[in-house]
């Protein structure tokens, strides 16, 4: 990267190039993601955010390309490793257990954070008794932070959508990721509920210094939560930047922004 | 009383704090909800607590006479902030936490506050949103550090940081807590709450220890109240009846108090807690009902039966069990089955379970869904007060209860009408006066201590109950000289489930017109089951079949009043729903929720004006203000739907008149 920061880079992406068949997805997009920061990206239906989301936490593995995280670089990751390395998403479109509870999909979500193994689980004594315990108690204080007290015991299948986007990002927190991926996360929301989205993506931000990339829609969302805006377009980078070098952007506002069939 | 009360000459809270940590040290104060488990706090713990916060306050600056603000949900470190308080003299003035920062700041700078005690950074920010006018506030401390580690005003401080600078004043200064808490009497000032005023601003409402105390201890007396009781704290802790029921009384009787965890939660919190002393604004216990009766109309078609066989008997003989009135022994033997098949489990998932005694007052509440409860077995009752008094003026004795009236003069209390038919009253609780506001002192309460309710009433003749009518000031007439009492009738629309509010216009006009608010939840359920389409709040109440489900209500309103000759000309002629719901953002209802009929009138003087002309619609722009205070507008074509007029039934005479 060219561009000289003061705050450490956890992730940087080289080069990347994704394609399906002949479809070229991802055309040599190259970015960076430093500690602590709000990072969108941005981008037409179609533009590959999805795809670079994937290609981060290791579902998509690109043709070419690398990428580093926390110093490592590989050139594809497996899903497993970067869970376990602390990086957790949630998903444009809903991912979670149905007809479980709301705690206990958060309590999913803190799965890589148990180490005793089956056998203590099943006895639930000793030592698996006490991470239980911990692992609990990280849970309701998700569920605090989330004011999502009153559906606790809720099967999510049954709550409004909205709350289940709440939910998502519950689970995606038990983890205590370095970095969240949140792909959409305020897709078919009213003004309010993407009002409170936005106060908890700041305040996971600020409390947790969580650092945050976010694929949006919502313009005023994007250029109201983020440090810096990444530009993506069929696959290709229009632009990379702060809020206002993007929102002032020609290239953008012809491909993105100003274009009447798109949005 | 068993010897275990405190003494009568404990004349302030912290000496009554003082007096349960030597009673009953480890037995719990208060509790709270957090991270899903209760956590409680025994009296020697909450004492250690206040002790704490009180000469943290005192290193703040805090001195006698002095306000302290206290503005967040029920959480036990806000009632501490009271009690610590008022163990340097200081005095608390509890803030309605839902309201704006405007409102904030008249209350903030007429009380002369100099230090804010907050739940979280939501409160923080609405106080920092008025600093420049509120000069006078110094310090605000909050409870809750989330979101506010990147805040660096000076004058904000964290909660527990204030106690451990008390924690260490209190080691610099050993005598003080005590020499402080001694220089306490009952005639200082206890507390300040403000009014919500239906009318221009709010008035601080100066209370003495005494005021307070000896009421709280006169209610207990009455209702044979005990250490024992469990009580849900979870109405606002601006509001005189959380002040007396959740602080004054716990404070007396030594009962402990439960903070829910979050206001979505309460009613998950009162199944958990199961209180034996529980007060609730009419609306609340109809929200229950409703509940219930949307979930029964979903259950299976053995349990819905079930269930209405059961209300229907205890309909007939429950209140008589109730009241200890004797019945047949197979209606005793299938009120006992019912209540473990049906009435039982009700109790308990309504969280009543274990209610000895439940309270309502503010609004009228309606006989069916006063009856519902009491034919459960619950001890629900009415009672009349007002913050000027801390409250009681009057109550229900047990097995004297009627819908209508609010019983009788609760101890100490007198009370006469007046010659406008206005109720008066005195008493040991009566107000000291209004804060820095003589004029309105002056008018409200009389040099010989009367206090002006400003209700209208008068006593049965045959049980010697008071009832009340009316707002003295509202009730109007019609052109034709006809009794106009429009909250008689609001409440007569209100008691259907599907109205949520109505306003009343009629004075100074030829007839009685009715804007309708259509309860969203029990309307949308009862067009669902009729397989009806509808988009949203909007659409719905422009529903025809709504309009006409609507009507039925009113007709029946209508036939009601034609059967009292005073009120027979006071019927509804014209009505229509209203396209959006009354709210308090919008100033349309006051923060106790009860409707500004005057300023809901000039803000909808269009639809108004239709109601008295022969249109059948009406356009109208309304702007609406959001939670977060933004404001957008709302377009809406209002139907308007004529009711049916019935004639006088009362005398032949006057019909023909």
């Amino acid at each position: 990267m060219t561009q000289q920061s003061a705050a450490e880079t956890i992730l940087a992406v080289e080069n990347i190039s994704l394609s399906f068949g002949i479809m070229k997805v991802l055309d040599s997009i190259s970015f960076d993601i430093r500690r602590g920061e709000i990072r969108s990206i941005i981008g037409p239906n179609g533009a590959g955010k999805s795809s670079m989301l994937n290609v981060i936490n290791g579902f998509y593995h690109p043709q070419e390309g690398s990428i580093t995280f926390k110093g490592e670089t590989r050139k594809q990751m497996a899903p497993h490793v970067a869970a376990s390395h602390g990086i957790a998403r949630t998903f444009q479109n809903i991912a979670l257990f149905k007809g479980m509870s709301t705690l206990d999909n958060i309590m999913t979500g803190r799965n890589l954070k148990m180490k005793t193994n089956l056998f203590w689980q099943a006895l639930h004594i000793g030592p698996a008794r006490l991470e239980e315990l911990e692992n609990r108690e990280a849970a309701e204080k998700i569920i605090d932070f989330l004011d999502i007290q009153a559906i606790r015991k809720k099967p999510v299948g049954k709550l409004p959508y909205g709350l289940q986007k709440r939910v998502e990002l519950g689970r995606a927190l038990a983890a205590e990721p370095e970095l969240l991926l949140l792909d959409e996360p305020m897709a078919g929301m009213n003004s309010e509920e993407k009002e409170d989205m936005s106060r908890f993506i700041i305040d996971v931000n600020s409390e947790f210094g969580t650092t945050i990339a976010l694929i949006e829609h919502d313009m005023g969302v994007v250029m109201d939560l983020s440090d810096r805006v990444l530009v993506l377009d069929y696959g290709k980078q229009l632009a990379d930047g702060l809020p206002d070098e993007v929102r002032n952007n020609q290239v953008v506002i012809d491909a993105y922004l100003g274009v009447p069939h798109e949005h | 009383m068993d010897q275990k009360e405190p003494d009568t000459d404990l004349d302030t809270f912290p000496k009554l704090l003082a007096s349960h940590v030597k009673l009953r040290p480890t037995r719990d104060a208060i509790r709270e909800k957090d991270l899903g488990i209760w956590q409680s706090w025994t009296w020697a713990e909450a004492a250690a607590e206040i002790r704490a916060l009180a000469c943290g306050l005192a290193s703040l600056g805090l001195k006698r006479g002095d306000k302290l603000a206290i503005i967040g949900d029920n959480r036990p470190r806000l009632y501490w902030g009271m009690t610590a308080a008022q163990a340097l003299g200081a005095v608390p003035v509890p803030l309605y936490q839902d309201a704006v920062a405007d409102e904030m700041a008249y209350v903030l700078d007429n009380a002369d506050v100099r230090i804010a005690l907050v739940e979280n950074q939501e409160q923080v920010d609405k106080m920092l949103e008025v600093s420049e006018r509120c000069p006078k506030v110094e310090h605000i401390i909050f409870d809750e550090t989330r979101g506010l580690r990147h805040y660096e005003q000076e004058f904000l401080h964290d909660y527990e940081k204030v106690q451990l600078a008390g924690v260490a004043y209190d080691h610099d200064h050993p005598e003080f807590y005590d020499r402080e808490v001694a220089a306490g009497s009952g005639a200082d000032i206890s507390i300040m709450l403000y009014t919500s005023g239906t009318t221009g601003n709010p008035k601080g409402v100066v209370l003495s220890n005494d005021n307070v105390i000896i009421t709280a201890r006169n209610g207990i007396v009455r209702e044979g109240l005990t250490a024992d009781e469990e009580v849900l704290a979870y109405l606002p802790m601006a509001w005189v009846g959380d002040n007396l029921f959740s602080y004054a009384q716990s404070y007396v009787a030594g009962f402990c108090v439960s903070c829910p965890e979050d206001a979505s939660t309460v009613a998950q919190d009162l199944r958990e807690i199961g209180p034996t002393y529980y007060f609730a604004p009419p609306r609340v216990y109809e929200n229950m009902l409703t509940q219930v009766m949307i979930r029964i109309e979903d259950a299976a078609e053995i349990k819905r039966k079930l269930f209405h066989y059961f209300m229907e008997h205890a309909r007939q003989v429950g209140v008589r069990i109730l009241n200890g009135q004797s019945v047949s022994l197979k209606d005793s033997l299938l009120y006992k089955l019912g209540n473990i098949l049906v009435y039982a489990p009700l109790k308990d998932v309504l969280g009543l379970s274990r209610t000895r005694l439940a309270y309502t007052a503010g609004e009228a509440i309606g006989p069916e869904i006063f009856d519902f409860y009491r034919s459960l077995g619950i001890n629900i009752k009415q009672l009349y007060g007002q913050t000027e008094c801390m409250v009681f003026i009057c109550v229900q004795p047990d097995g004297e209860v009627y819908a209508d009236t609010v019983g009788t003069p609760a101890i100490d209390v007198e009370i006469k009408i007046d010659d406008n038919g206005e109720i008066m009253y005195r008493s040991p609780g009566v107000f000291l006066s209004y804060y820095k506001n003589p004029e309105s002192t002056a008018s409200t309460k009389t040099e010989d201590g009367w206090v002006h309710t400003g209700d209208a009433g008068f006593f049965d003749e045959h049980n010697g109950h008071l009832k009340i009518i009316d707002r003295a000031k509202d009730v109007g007439k019609l052109n034709d000289g006809t009794l106009f009492a429009p909250k008689y009738i609001e409440n007569k629309l209100k008691f259907f489930a599907f109205v949520k509010e109505a306003v009343l216009f009629g004075d100074g006009r030829d007839y009685s017109t009715a804007f309708i608010n259509i309860d969203l939840d029990a309307v949308g359920n009862w067009a669902e089951r009729r397989g009806l389409a509808y988009s949203g709040y909007i659409d719905l109440s422009n529903l025809d079949e709504v309009y006409q489900l609507i009507k039925e209500c009113v007709d029946k309103v209508n036939q009601d009043l034609s059967a009292d000759s005073r009120l027979a000309n006071s019927q509804i002629r014209r009505f229509l729903i209203l396209h959006k719901e009354l709210d308090a953002d919008d100033g349309e209802l006051t923060r106790t929720r009860k409707v500004r009929r005057n300023f809901v009138g000039e803000r909808y003087d269009i639809l108004v004006n239709a109601l008295y002309s022969d249109k059948t619609e009406c356009h109208i722009d309304t702007q609406v203000t959001f939670e977060d205070g933004r404001t957008g507008s709302l377009a809406a074509d209002v139907r308007i739907c004529d009711a049916q007029v019935f004639a006088d039934s009362s005398t032949d005479q006057e019909a023909a008149a």
